[in-house]
């Protein structure tokens, strides 16, 4: 039992089996929505994860990969008569071509500096998006047409919560295995210590860029499923808000931990909506939150908790 | 040529409000390596807080003190109840702090102030100076001297004073600061007092020009934040030029390229530059310890 | 990966189910999903304040059909997604009859879906013609159309005889749509649009934008569709360059407030806008006066805040709402829709509304009245051959 417990996929295993009978607590089509929503951000964190918690690069401008996978999924249907699937895999293929164009150089940059580097790589996407009605119908955005697979049109929150689910817990499957594998560990070596991996033979600049392309091209994909599922996409999706959406997201959950992007999507999804309640009030209980999980467990809410679990602790 | 004068008078304009919000990160920055994203909610509150206590009937000077005192009160209440806590958290962490203190700040505000915008009347008349066919206002010339101002005070602080020896010594090496007896924790408080007290001037000096609202912060730090790091993080003289630098860009942008785009040529620019000069414009070489 | 970890997720999601229980009772349930924070706040916080307002006075005097009215705003903060989100929530676990909200064109047209699923009456307060046109089933909106607006300002400027143009305006989706809207009328109206700038939202000084213009030869007058603080800014920087020719402001800057923000340099502009703005200056035979100078006072005794014709949006999208319940004895969704669509005669604060199968709309260029700013207060522009 604890072999089984302690095997490396347990863990994902037991997400699964969650995600499988949560829908069984569902009252109504809104959980359904909002299980889906926690799912497709958690598969973005899930990128940024990658990015920040195992190489240790911080990127404050990730939402623009949400913004080009999303709007890939708009605009091939719409002006260029593309399928939708082929959309989104385009989006992605166009976002990882992006951050391999733009990490180059960006990567070179440290600490403060890469994250200004990324937070104008943010900006400039949004700038674009927003600009460029034509393409992009401009600020008030542009309906994205329904995603159809050998004839059937997919909507509704329970399907797209299958979608997400299936996505996420694939999305997680493959990252588990990139932390396990030879490139896992070199990037969790460059995150203690760029000069001592560099030394041990670690072609640093190469795997940084790598990661960095893998989480683009995972947010692009969460960008994209977003955009088809709420049938409508506006600018504010690759916004500042947003990419600082998604490293709180990361933060929260625990860096370097998959299950701690679900969790910290679970938070920041759910918690603007039971906070509805405090009318005014919200954003001030939110920015509270925020900081406390951050003074008490402040290596994130995943591992945190862990720690506090003698048996568990070796993960 | 008169255009290009205009051009130039609207990016000081607005390069000046850039370069005071900057030189708010420069200090806590400099006393403890974190990069405050509630430093932009300072310059919030200093304009709201003067706005609404004129608005009782309070004399404008007198309010603009009390808004400044209110202000370092909430930085020096950050510093003890958000940042203190998490001594020897990793740098991200107290990121995410100082990014939920500024939403926890904006919160309020809409609560205590509104949701409205609002301005408060200029220093020297609103009389534009026009000067060979373009025009500049006071104000500008008044928030330029105000950093110009700040940039000495700074300079003085840390260069001549004992106490500004002791901030730097807590940034270079925490522990070796508390050997030789140095109160880091009083050392990092005060500087969030005084990048608070910073803010609040900066806000009630900016706002007769760009207006003031509750979320006014956000972009107004976004911005700062990369002027600061154009200039490189940590030099006051740094902070001015990457502001003044960044308002030139956007400003000429706009006149002679497109308006549509000028943020982004800015940014671009500033990319540009740190791809360059990684570490920014003055910013000190960073020696990365093996 | 641990089973402690999943415990953790299990339970942080199970918090989110307890967010169930909403208590059912015999009220009638209005749904209303705003941006009452956030870059459009402007315009939802008035928003906000007048439906919660006016639902507490028609509650006070016995609600509507017997039955009191609960209302449930959602702030979605500007933006699409949460919007969206909001509204399946008000559908599906509020179960609302109605919906008078959607503060923006983007925030509406991301939640027109959900509603026309669940044929709900979605009655928004977006400004884009597109929310109307093409003409849904389920879909009306109280505001003019920045068409309109542009047709008023055009046909004041040939009556003074300007026909060619610069345009600077905001691109914030507001400023986009009018301006999208005035370069379409433009031709049909015999106006030239010789050049255009623009700013973004939160800028803080316009005048490298209004330098290019001032410098293009044959300007003979500048119009700015934007809205919030960028307006008052420009504004201010018009006046700090001393251009000669007229400024046209858009109905976006509706509210007192303007003219204290942009001072001096306010006298002389002109806009188009409600009757709401002028309550007093209206002729006492005008059939909106009663209406719009019941609505200001009441709404500046109860918020101490200057008038807002958005707020006067929320409050004709709520008066037509009840009155449509009224007529339709209740509160079934298909009958309240098309006693909604039967709304004629309805004096609101933007004019009055005479809706059809055609246009879910009502108003007409003559609820639009052009105001121009003198020492500081509106006045009427009189409309002689018009």
């Amino acid at each position: 039992m604890h072999a089984l417990l302690t095997h490396r996929l347990a863990g994902l295993a037991i997400i699964a089996v969650i995600l499988l009978v949560l829908p069984l607590s569902f009252p109504s089509g809104y959980y359904y929505r909002v299980a889906a929503l926690v799912l497709i951000f958690a598969l973005a964190a899930l990128g940024l994860n990658l990015l920040m918690g195992l190489a240790g690069q911080v990127s404050l401008g990730h939402a623009a990969f949400l913004g080009v996978g999303g709007y890939a999924a708009a605009i091939g249907p719409t002006h260029l008569a593309l399928p939708s699937w082929l959309s989104v895999f385009l989006g992605a293929a166009l976002s990882g071509v992006v951050a391999f164009v733009v990490g180059r150089p960006i990567l070179r940059l440290k600490g403060h500096y890469l994250a200004v580097a990324t937070l104008g790589l943010g900006l400039l996407v949004a700038i674009v998006l927003t600009n460029e009605a034509g393409w992009t119908g401009g600020p008030d955005g542009m309906t994205v047409p329904r995603l159809t697979l050998f004839e059937w049109r997919v909507r509704g929150s329970d399907t797209w919560y299958w979608i997400a689910a299936v996505a996420f817990v694939f999305g997680a499957w493959l990252a588990l295995n990139l932390i396990e594998s030879p490139t896992g560990r070199a990037l969790r070596a460059i995150h203690d210590s760029e000069t001592a991996a560099s030394v041990l033979g670690v072609d640093v600049a190469r795997q940084k860029l790598a990661v960095f392309v893998v989480s683009a091209v995972y947010t692009s994909v969460a960008g994209s499923c977003l955009a088809l599922f709420n049938g409508h996409i506006t600018p504010d999706i690759a916004g500042f808000l947003r990419s600082i959406e998604l490293v709180a997201m990361v933060v929260l959950g625990g860096m370097g931990s998959i299950a701690g992007s679900l969790v910290g999507a679970a938070i920041l999804v759910v918690l603007p909506q039971l906070l509805t309640a405090l009318h005014d009030y919200e954003h001030m209980v939110l920015g509270l939150v925020l900081m406390s999980v951050m003074i008490f467990l402040r290596q994130g809410i995943v591992p945190s908790l862990s720690a506090l679990v003698p048996r568990f602790r070796s993960s | 040529m008169a255009e290009f004068l205009q051009f130039f008078f609207s990016g000081l304009t607005v390069g000046a409000v850039y370069a005071l919000v900057a030189l708010g990160f420069t200090l806590i920055y400099n006393a403890s390596d974190i990069i405050n994203f509630a430093q932009g909610e300072f310059v919030m509150l200093g304009g709201m807080t003067t706005v609404f206590l004129a608005a009782t009937g309070m004399p404008v000077p007198l309010a603009a003190l009390v808004a400044v005192i209110a202000t370092i009160a909430v930085g020096l209440a950050l510093h003890r109840f958000a940042i203190e806590p998490a001594r020897g958290a990793s740098a991200v962490a107290l990121i995410m702090i100082t990014i939920g203190a500024s939403i926890f700040l904006r919160g309020a505000a809409q609560v205590v102030f509104d949701k409205r915008f609002h301005s408060l009347p200029p220093l020297l008349g609103a009389e534009p100076i026009r000067v060979a066919g373009a025009a500049i206002l006071p104000q500008s010339l008044v928030v330029l001297a105000g950093a110009a101002v700040i940039v000495v005070l700074l300079w003085w602080l840390l260069d001549r004073t004992l106490l500004g020896k002791a901030v730097i010594a807590t940034s270079a090496n925490r522990l070796a600061a508390r050997l030789v007896g140095i109160n880091t924790r009083s050392i990092v408080g005060f500087s969030f007092a005084v990048s608070a007290a910073i803010g609040a001037v900066a806000g009630i000096l900016v706002t007769p020009i760009t207006l003031t609202s509750y979320d006014v912060g956000t972009l107004l730090a976004l911005k700062g934040f990369a002027a600061a790091m154009l200039g490189g993080i940590g030099s006051a003289v740094g902070a001015v030029a990457g502001g003044l630098i960044l308002g030139m860009l956007e400003a000429f942008s706009a006149g002679y390229v497109s308006s549509k785009y000028k943020d982004a040529v800015a940014f671009l620019v500033i990319l540009a530059v740190l791809f360059a000069m990684p570490n920014g414009l003055f910013g000190r070489g960073h020696i990365e310890r093996v | 990966m641990t089973a402690w970890k999943r415990l953790v997720t299990a339970s942080v999601i199970g918090v989110a189910m307890l967010a169930a229980g909403q208590n059912a009772s015999a009220q009638v349930k209005i749904g209303a999903v705003l941006s009452v924070t956030g870059p459009a706040s402007f315009l939802g916080d008035p928003e906000k304040r007048t439906l919660e307002l006016y639902v507490d006075e028609i509650n006070a005097k016995g609600g509507v059909n017997g039955q009191k009215l609960q209302l449930i705003v959602y702030d979605d903060g500007g933006d699409a997604n949460n919007a969206r989100t909001f509204a399946t929530r008000l559908v599906e676990d509020d179960k609302v009859v109605a919906m008078v909200g959607g503060t923006t064109t983007g925030t509406t047209l991301a939640m027109i879906p959900v509603f026309e699923d669940a044929q709900i009456p979605f009655i928004s307060l977006g400004g884009g013609i597109q929310i109307i046109e093409p003409v849904r089933k389920w879909v009306f909106k109280t505001p003019h159309t920045d068409k309109m607006a542009c047709e008023k300002i055009f046909a004041d400027l040939k009556r003074r005889q300007l026909t060619t143009i610069a345009m600077i305006s905001g691109t914030e989706a507001f400023g986009k749509s009018m301006r999208d809207q005035c370069a379409a009328v433009a031709p049909k109206t015999g106006i030239t649009i010789a050049h255009e700038e623009t700013y973004g939202p939160r800028d803080s000084d316009m005048t490298p934008q209004l330098t290019n213009i001032r410098n293009k030869a044959g300007v003979q007058a500048v119009v700015n569709p934007g809205f919030g603080q960028g307006p008052a800014i420009v504004t201010r920087n018009y006046h700090q360059l001393a251009i000669a020719v007229p400024l046209y402001q858009s109905h976006g800057v509706a509210s007192k407030q303007f003219i204290e923000l942009a001072g001096q340099a306010a006298d002389g502009v002109r806009l188009p806008a409600a009757a709401l703005l002028v309550p007093d200056k209206l002729d006492d035979k005008d059939p909106q006066k009663p209406v719009v100078v019941n609505y200001s006072r009441t709404y500046h005794q109860k918020t101490g805040q200057a008038v807002s014709t958005f707020g006067g949006h929320a409050y004709d999208g709520l008066m037509i709402l009840t009155q449509a319940m009224e007529r339709a004895k209740g509160a079934d969704k298909a009958k309240l829709r098309d006693e909604i669509e039967k709304t004629k005669g309805f004096v609101g604060t933007g004019g009055v509304v005479n809706m059809s199968p055609t246009d879910h709309m009502g108003l007409d260029l003559s609820a639009f009245r052009m105001l121009e700013i003198k020492n500081g207060d509106w006045t009427l522009v009189p409309e002689t051959g018009s």
